[in-house]
């Protein structure tokens, strides 16, 4: 199941600009050998070409000094796993090369409405005001210095999966499944720093604004998030990316992503939704009579198979079948795994950590005979919502919702090993 | 429904927010010697900022447009984008679609599916043209909204629009969200 791609690229002759690039390895293992008798300025830039330049493994590793330390560290230039930019507006995190439950900073998926702003944080001011006992303005150092907190949480994109309310349409996990991601996040509660403004008794909504060219809004009932929500200035350890929101967003666990509003300047208190754009004609999911449903905020339990999945050729034999389930409910109970199209179902392993409103991690050993089959997963959380199946969701919903499509994913494996995307 | 939904929404933060005022009444003494971060923003602070457009009207800047006017601000700065009436593309289609909601293929348009007015202020204001965002001013605003409105055929081409009589108009697409019902599905 290993990428048949990075194999090939590994398996190539190295040509003569592979050569060039062995030697300028060597240049700067030697150099690396050497450092504490070589200029900075020298080692500099010899680093800064050698990482320009892809680096290729010796014929044996323990023969030769590898390489320098770096300053902000790449992966090995082995790993071609990246994000699939989609026009102007986004990009896909690749699951089907995933491990575990977190997504690298800089494979979360991205989602902006007009691009992603450059915005220098000495000079971002997060303004509260409206229903508040005054209005109030804080620094990035101001919101820093409030007590931290941090969790856990999956972040999805309402549009996840939209394409496939009509027929099976994205060829792989990433294009059918790639909007949702997870990381820790850092920030203080957005409670705490009410406490401190002081929150008007008849404010019931929230409307929270980013920075961004979009002026992104969208109205939140104060009731239902102020248990969760947090400002979030960091991911992973390490400041937000510019695409999540640097440097503060809004973090609504389990809520859609388009919510958890990125590059956060304003919140402002009122009595009532501001119906901004984005909860009017956008984000609203239209039914088959006509009526759309407003204010769908929460992302229901949802799973899928990120390996085998669309797009990967396996080989006959054993084959450890493996994927992410999550719910904005909360926990993740039980995860099931069908190989014969949803007829009889096993329970699959789930791997620790299990947390609330988080990718969780389930796998099932498996033996596969060679016949055509088709894989599926459901899951249920913790409040026994169980995963539809996609012939129960149309029914409700009709194929025009667009947004929340949480549908059990069916993928075929063909008797030649191929895997594609099917509706069953 | 809606409202009522609404309102129990608004009872939950009354009661959940009341706790956040009353402990704040109660320990103004904490209050005082508390984080003691941020400071109070001024109407200077919020000038620039405080750009959103309520359906009560509230947010409108003073200003003035029709349709007439319109034209000309939509044929240079929109219809490169959105179409020559609105309804070519290659981005969001903006006029025409009503009565196709409920049908197998829906058309979501300004006319046919947004249902407050204000919301087109607020949205052109804030985010167009999509090169350069809240680069109009509030007499072409109103003007692009009232051509707007007027292709969809939700008033004469000769309507001013202003901070009175743009919150006035009823869409024809009012009344058409319900709010959320889930979990819907059956179980399997």
């Amino acid at each position: 199941m290993k990428n048949s791609l990075q194999k090939e690229k590994r398996d190539e002759p190295r040509d003569e600009a592979d050569t060039e690039k062995t030697a300028l390895l060597d240049r700067r293992s030697l150099l690396a050998g050497t450092a504490g008798i070589v200029s900075a300025i020298v080692m500099r830039s010899v680093t800064r070409s050698a990482e320009a330049a892809m680096l290729v493994a010796p014929d044996d590793p323990t023969r030769v000094p590898g390489a320098a330390p770096t300053a902000y560290g790449q992966r090995s230039t082995y790993e071609q796993s990246v994000r699939v930019p989609r026009s102007w507006w986004g990009s896909l995190t690749p699951l089907q090369d995933s491990h575990g439950i977190l997504t690298p900073s800089a494979l979360h998926f991205e989602r902006h409405h007009n691009g992603v702003p450059v915005i220098d944080p000495e000079h971002h001011r997060l303004m509260i005001h409206g229903l508040v006992a005054q209005p109030w303005a804080f620094t990035m150092d101001d919101l820093k210095r409030f007590p931290a907190t941090s969790r856990l949480a999956f972040i999805e994109c309402s549009g996840n999966s939209a394409i496939e309310w009509k027929a099976p349409t994205g060829q792989s996990v990433q294009q059918t499944h790639g909007l949702t991601s997870t990381s820790e996040w850092t920030g203080v509660a957005l409670k705490t720093v009410l406490q401190e403004v002081g929150v008007k008794p008849d404010a019931s909504w929230i409307l929270a604004e980013g920075s961004d060219a979009a002026a992104m809004t969208r109205s939140l009932p104060l009731a239902l998030l102020i248990e969760e929500a947090l400002l979030c200035y960091a991911q992973n350890g390490e400041p937000l990316r510019p695409e999540q929101g640097y440097p503060l967003r809004l973090l609504l666990p389990g809520w859609e992503g388009n919510t958890c509003i990125k590059w956060l300047r304003r919140l402002k208190f009122g009595t009532a939704p501001f119906m901004t754009r984005e909860e009017t004609s956008q984000y609203t999911d239209l039914m088959s009579d006509g009526t759309a449903r407003q204010f769908t905020m929460l992302m229901e339990a949802k799973s899928v198979i990120t390996s085998p999945s669309g797009g990967q050729r396996v080989q006959p034999g054993f084959i450890d079948i493996r994927g992410l389930a999550w719910s904005g409910r909360g926990r993740i109970a039980q995860v099931e795994v069908s190989t014969d199209g949803g007829r009889s179902w096993q329970q699959a392993v789930l791997q620790d950590p299990i947390l609330p409103k988080c990718h969780t991690r389930f796998c099932l050993p498996w033996r596969w005979n060679g016949a055509d089959v088709i894989l599926q997963s459901r899951c249920l959380d913790e409040t026994g919502y169980v995963q539809p199946t996609r012939a129960a969701l149309v029914a409700v919903r009709g194929v025009n919702s667009v947004y929340h499509y949480n549908a059990i994913q069916s993928w075929k494996i063909a008797a030649d090993g191929q895997v594609s995307n099917v509706h069953a | 429904m809606y409202m009522r939904n609404v309102m129990m929404m608004g009872l939950i933060t009354v009661l959940s927010v009341g706790i956040l005022w009353s402990s704040e009444a109660a320990d103004q003494q904490d209050r005082m010697y508390g984080y003691g971060l941020g400071r109070p923003a001024t109407d200077l602070d919020l000038q620039h900022w405080n750009i959103d457009v309520a359906p009560t009207g509230e947010g409108l800047p003073p200003g003035r447009g029709t349709a007439r006017q319109g034209a000309a601000i939509y044929a240079t700065k929109c219809a490169s984008c959105h179409g020559p009436t609105g309804q070519e593309g290659p981005m969001d289609r903006l006029v025409g679609g009503a009565g196709t909601l409920g049908s197998q293929k829906p058309v979501k348009t300004i006319g046919s599916y947004w249902p407050y007015a204000t919301t087109l202020y607020d949205y052109v204001y804030r985010a167009m043209p999509f090169p350069a965002p809240q680069s109009l001013s509030s007499d072409e605003v109103y003007s692009v909204v009232a051509w707007l409105l007027y292709q969809n055929g939700i008033i004469a081409e000769d309507t001013i629009l202003d901070v009175h009589s743009l919150p006035a108009i009823r869409m024809p697409n009012h009344n058409g969200f319900v709010p959320d019902p889930r979990p819907d599905v059956p179980k399997n």
